[in-house]
């Protein structure tokens, strides 16, 4: 095994705000909201928190400034898993005993908004000496320059080529919209709850081919945070702690299209790191919660991740069954982005947090749940994390 | 190769111009496509970068072919930028100089149902100033 730099660390709280299209509430008061939850519900109170890490809207200052806490610790030390690195980071700080408890949020704003990938939020460094590779965004100038000027259009191309190799279907893509729908009719925090059928799915506007209306995300307003303790808060926890078993990012050679085993993505790099810290496997898992900016994202992470074989994501999810609440192995029980809300990557933590703890009431999947695996991004970002109850 | 004359030259938001990138993006003008090549290891480049990420090996500019095959594709429908009106057919296009040359594009003269990944391409030329930008156009049937 290498070396497992988050290990143990355990998520003690957990917040979200109201989540919403065109909510008219501000970014700072969803990030308030999310944060004072979250910090409750760990059982603390703000002067507990030493540390406070983000990515995007609503900078640090201005929240730990809000909640009174002056944060020794700001991020930084993983800056490898995408939208993820600052949970991840977080882990790494509470496990070197650099803090003991440090909040993390993700605050999200429909229209507009900031959002630099690869960043890796307040005072994270770029990784070093990772050579001469080509780097995560090397290749977007020429990207725009094509008028290919969204994600849509860029992981359009991933999907039409795994088509091509792997004879994958729209329908196959469908059944993740359909499962992300039925599953949100049970959150009520959802945006989108009312079922769809294959029809619908079929017969939405096109977007991007072979993309349509329903494989991409719900942009919306909102904020969702988490506190990261040591492990050794576990035993104080109010709540069932969920253990950081192990995590994995990217550097992101080869940009959006250049990668040699295209159309494979980081997420290969991501879910290969984080098996090779842990004794855990696939046949382990008992949810996955996976990034569905656009339905053919997880089946890019279903591949990478293992859980079904190169090729395999299209007749692994057909039907929707093997990956029903109460299937082999449950999928975006909250909704997903596609219907519940594009909360970039944190509503798949919190959802898989909740699952763990068995708090998710009518969506709860059975039998007590021990393992999740959670993962974000497309393209040259990545990262999962690996968590136990 | 040819610069493009009978169509009208869409809106791009097109790169700034640096030692590295300009002579891929220029060299339209005199009808070539400009490619860097590791002058070490033969292995030809894109995008442009200061050495060969393979070997380090120093990269010097070569004229190809032009000619490629669609790698894979999409037709946009949404309009994302006012000046940029969709539907708008994107294309990866590998050269033929080498299987992993890969280049984002836009296809020309054609829509998705005229083409399949396979589908051989032409390098054409759409004068922008100073940078002419690389489309490319069917040649033959497509699958």
């Amino acid at each position: 095994m290498t070396d497992t730099p988050c290990k143990g660390a355990i998520v003690s709280g957990l917040g979200i705000s109201q989540i919403g299209r065109r909510t008219g509430i501000s970014h700072l008061d969803n990030t308030l909201h999310s944060a004072r939850e979250a910090i409750a519900d760990a059982g603390l109170t703000p002067a507990d928190i030493e540390g406070v890490t983000t990515m995007g809207d609503t900078p640090v200052s201005a929240a730990a400034a809000a909640l009174g806490i002056e944060p020794v610790y700001r991020g930084g030390g993983f800056s490898t898993g995408g939208l993820l690195s600052p949970v991840m980071s977080a882990a790494k700080a509470v496990v070197e005993g650099r803090a003991r408890h440090v909040l993390v949020y993700r605050t999200v704003q429909m229209m507009g908004g900031e959002f630099v990938p690869g960043a890796g939020g307040d005072g994270d460094a770029p990784d070093e000496g990772k050579g001469n590779l080509l780097d995560v965004m090397a290749d977007i100038e020429e990207v725009l320059a094509a008028n290919a000027l969204s994600a849509v259009n860029w992981l359009a191309m991933h999907c039409r080529r795994h088509m091509e190799i792997y004879g994958t279907t729209k329908e196959q893509l469908g059944w993740l919209a359909i499962n992300s729908r039925r599953n949100a009719a049970l959150n009520p925090r959802a945006v989108y709850r009312d079922p769809i059928t294959m029809q619908d799915y079929l017969g939405a506007r096109p977007v991007s081919s072979p993309l349509g209306l329903f494989d991409c995300d719900v942009p919306v307003d909102g904020s969702i945070a988490v506190v990261v303790s040591a492990p050794d808060y576990a035993p104080d926890c109010p709540k069932p702690a969920v253990r950081v078993e192990a995590v994995g990012g990217s550097s992101g050679a080869g940009g959006w299209f250049h990668r040699p085993d295209y159309p494979n993505m980081a997420s290969v790099d991501a879910a290969a790191e984080m098996w090779s810290r842990t004794d855990l496997t696939p046949s382990d898992l008992d949810i996955a919660e996976l990034y569905d900016g656009f339905t053919y994202l997880t089946f890019a992470w279903l591949e990478a991740l293992g859980i079904c074989g190169d090729g395999e994501a299209g007749p692994y999810v057909e039907g929707a069954t093997r990956i029903a609440l109460d299937g082999e192995l449950p999928l975006n029980t909250y909704g997903g982005q596609l219907s519940a809300g594009r909360m970039h990557g944190y509503w798949v933590l919190h959802e898989a947090c909740v699952q763990l703890r068995g708090e998710a009431g009518d969506r709860q999947v059975k039998d007590n749940p021990e393992v999740a695996v959670v993962s974000n991004g497309g393209g040259p970002i990545a990262g999962c994390l690996l968590l136990t109850r | 190769m040819s610069a493009l004359t009978d169509v009208d030259v869409p809106t791009r938001l097109l790169p700034k111009l640096t030692d590295a990138n300009r002579a891929f993006w220029t060299g339209g003008a005199n009808g070539e496509l400009l490619v860097q090549r590791c002058e070490a290891c033969d292995r030809w480049q894109l995008p442009p970068v200061d050495s060969c990420p393979v070997c380090g090996g120093a990269v010097a500019l070569s004229p190809v072919s032009g000619l490629g095959a669609v790698f894979t594709y999409t037709t946009n429908y949404h309009q994302f930028h006012p000046d940029i009106p969709p539907p708008n057919l994107i294309a990866i296009v590998t050269l033929d100089e080498q299987d992993d040359l890969r280049l984002m594009t836009n296809l020309v003269g054609c829509t998705e149902d005229d083409i399949a990944s396979g589908s051989a391409v032409r390098v054409q030329f759409e004068d922008h100033g100073e940078i002419f930008y690389p489309v490319f156009e069917l040649i033959g049937q497509g699958q």
